[in-house]
C-alpha cells in the first residue's frame, strides 16, 4: 500500500468514527419514540442501534488503527477467537449466575 | 507490508516467525486481550447491577448535563467532546506509527506530540467531569429513611419510566425546567413512591409525602470522603456512582499510563533511539495500547452514557 493511500485510509476511518459518534449523540439526545418504544429480545431498538454502532466503531479501530486487518490470518485468529469466545462466555456466566441476587433483593 | 511466503507444512517447525510479528508486539496483543476481558467483566457487572436496581438507576442524561462556560441542561455534549478528543488522539497516534514505518522522524515527533496533548486533554476533561459529579447539583436530593428493606434511599432520582409520565414531561418542558428544583423533587417523589407505604397529603393540588424534608436530609453529589462516601449519592442507587468511579477511573488510569508511556517513547524518539535501531516498532506497540484505550472508551461511552 502506498504512503498516500494509507494516509487517506486513516483519515477516512477518522471521518467514519466521527460520523458514527455524531449519529449516536444525536439519537441519544432526541431519543426517537419509534426506537425507544419497540423492543427486540428485551432491548429497545435505540439501545440495539447503539450497541451495533459501537461494534462498527470497534471494528474500524481494531482493523484500521491497530492494523489487525493487515496481519497474518493466524495472528488475527489467535487474537480474535479468545475475545469472541471468552467475552460472551464471561458475560453469560456473570449475568445468568448472578441473578440469584435479584431473587434475594426482590423475592 | 510485504508478507513472506511460508509453507504451511513447516510453519510451526521453529526458527521462523509463524505470525510474522515480533515477540513484543504479540505480547502486547495478548496483554490487550486480558485487559479486554477485565473491562468486559466490569461492564458486565455494571449492566447486571443496573438491571437489578433498575428502578433506582439514574439516566445518565440527567446526571452528566454540564458543559464548561455554559449553564443549563446539555446532556451528552461534554462526553461527546471527550470521545472526539480521544478519537482524534487515536488518529494522530496511527499517523505517528505510519510516519515511523517510513523512518520519518519529524513526522513521528509531530504526531506523537499531538497524541500526548490529546491524552492530557482527555484526562483534564475527565477531572472536570469528576469534579462536577462529586460536587453535585444546586439542590441536591433528599435522602429518605424508609426505602426498600429499611434502607435509606434517594428520593428524587429519575425513574427510568418517568419519561413516559405526564408529570415528568411537564417538568422537562414546563415551568420547572430545572429537574433538580424543589418543586420537581416532590413530583419525582410522587411519581416514584405512589405505591409505597408513605403518608401523603395534598399540597397545591399535588400529592406529596408528609415530612419529606423533616425525615430525610439533603445530599449533594457523590461524595468521596465522609460518612456518605460510597454509601449515598444524590443521583440514585449507590452502585451507580461506585461503578462510575471505578470504570471511568480504571479507564482514566489506562489513559494516564498511556500518556506516560507515550512521553517516554517521545523522549526516545527525540534522542534518535529508534533511528539508530533502524525501526520504529516501539511506537507501533505503544500505539496498540493507545488504540485499545480508545476502544475501551467507545464501549464505556455506549454503556455508561448512551444506553
Amino acid at each position: 500500500m502506498s504512503k498516500e493511500s494509507s494516509t487517506r485510509e486513516i483519515w477516512l476511518v477518522f471521518w467514519i468514527l466521527l460520523i458514527v459518534t455524531a449519529v449516536e449523540v444525536i439519537l441519544g439526545i432526541i431519543k426517537p419514540a419509534s426506537l425507544t418504544e419497540n423492543y427486540i429480545i428485551g432491548v429497545s431498538l435505540l439501545n440495539m442501534t447503539f450497541i451495533i454502532l459501537t461494534i462498527v466503531k470497534a471494528y474500524y479501530i481494531v482493523y484500521a488503527f491497530m492494523h489487525l486487518g493487515s496481519e497474518r490470518k493466524n495472528l488475527k485468529l489467535s487474537i480474535l477467537l479468545p475475545v469472541w469466545i471468552l467475552i460472551p462466555y464471561l458475560l453469560f456466566i456473570l449475568l445468568t449466575e448472578s441473578t440469584f441476587q435479584e431473587f434475594m433483593l426482590h423475592g | 507490508m510485504k508478507k513472506k511466503e511460508i509453507q504451511n507444512t513447516d510453519i510451526w517447525a521453529g526458527g521462523g516467525k509463524p505470525m510474522e510479528a515480533s515477540y513484543g508486539k504479540l505480547m502486547m496483543w495478548f496483554f490487550l486481550i486480558t485487559d479486554a476481558l477485565t473491562f468486559s467483566a466490569f461492564l458486565g457487572a455494571y449492566g447486571y447491577h443496573r438491571f437489578v436496581h433498575f428502578e433506582e438507576w439514574p439516566i445518565a442524561d440527567h446526571v452528566f448535563t454540564h458543559f464548561p462556560f455554559i449553564s443549563g441542561h446539555y446532556p451528552l455534549f461534554y462526553v461527546a467532546l471527550m470521545t472526539f478528543i480521544l478519537i482524534v488522539s487515536s488518529v494522530t497516534m496511527v499517523l505517528a506509527v505510519h510516519a515511523g514505518k517510513y523512518m520519518n522522524k519529524r513526522g513521528v515527533v509531530i504526531w506523537l506530540f499531538l497524541t500526548i496533548i490529546g491524552g492530557a486533554t482527555f484526562l483534564g476533561s475527565q477531572a472536570w467531569e469528576w469534579y462536577h459529579f462529586i460536587k453535585g447539583t444546586k439542590y441536591g436530593a433528599v435522602l429518605v429513611p424508609s426505602g426498600q428493606h429499611g434502607q435509606p434511599r434517594v428520593a428524587h432520582y429519575v425513574n427510568t419510566d418517568a419519561h413516559k409520565d405526564d408529570n415528568y414531561k411537564k417538568e422537562k418542558f414546563g415551568p420547572y425546567s430545572d429537574p433538580y428544583s424543589k418543586e420537581s423533587l416532590y413530583k419525582f417523589h410522587k411519581v416514584k413512591m405512589e405505591n409505597e407505604p408513605f403518608n401523603y397529603k395534598y399540597l397545591n393540588g399535588d400529592v406529596v409525602p408528609v415530612d419529606l424534608l423533616k425525615e430525610g436530609r439533603v445530599i449533594r453529589g457523590a461524595p468521596l470522603t465522609g460518612d456518605d462516601a460510597f454509601q449515598y449519592n444524590e443521583y440514585g442507587h449507590t452502585t451507580f456512582s461506585n461503578f462510575f468511579y471505578f470504570i471511568t477511573g480504571f479507564h482514566g488510569f489506562h489513559v494516564f499510563t498511556g500518556v506516560i508511556i507515550n512521553i517516554i517513547i517521545f523522549i526516545n524518539v527525540l534522542n534518535n533511539v529508534y533511528q539508530r535501531r533502524g525501526h520504529y516498532e516501539m511506537v507501533e506497540k505503544v500505539g496498540l495500547y493507545w488504540h485499545f484505550v480508545d476502544l475501551v472508551w467507545v464501549f464505556v461511552f455506549t454503556f455508561f452514557y448512551l444506553v
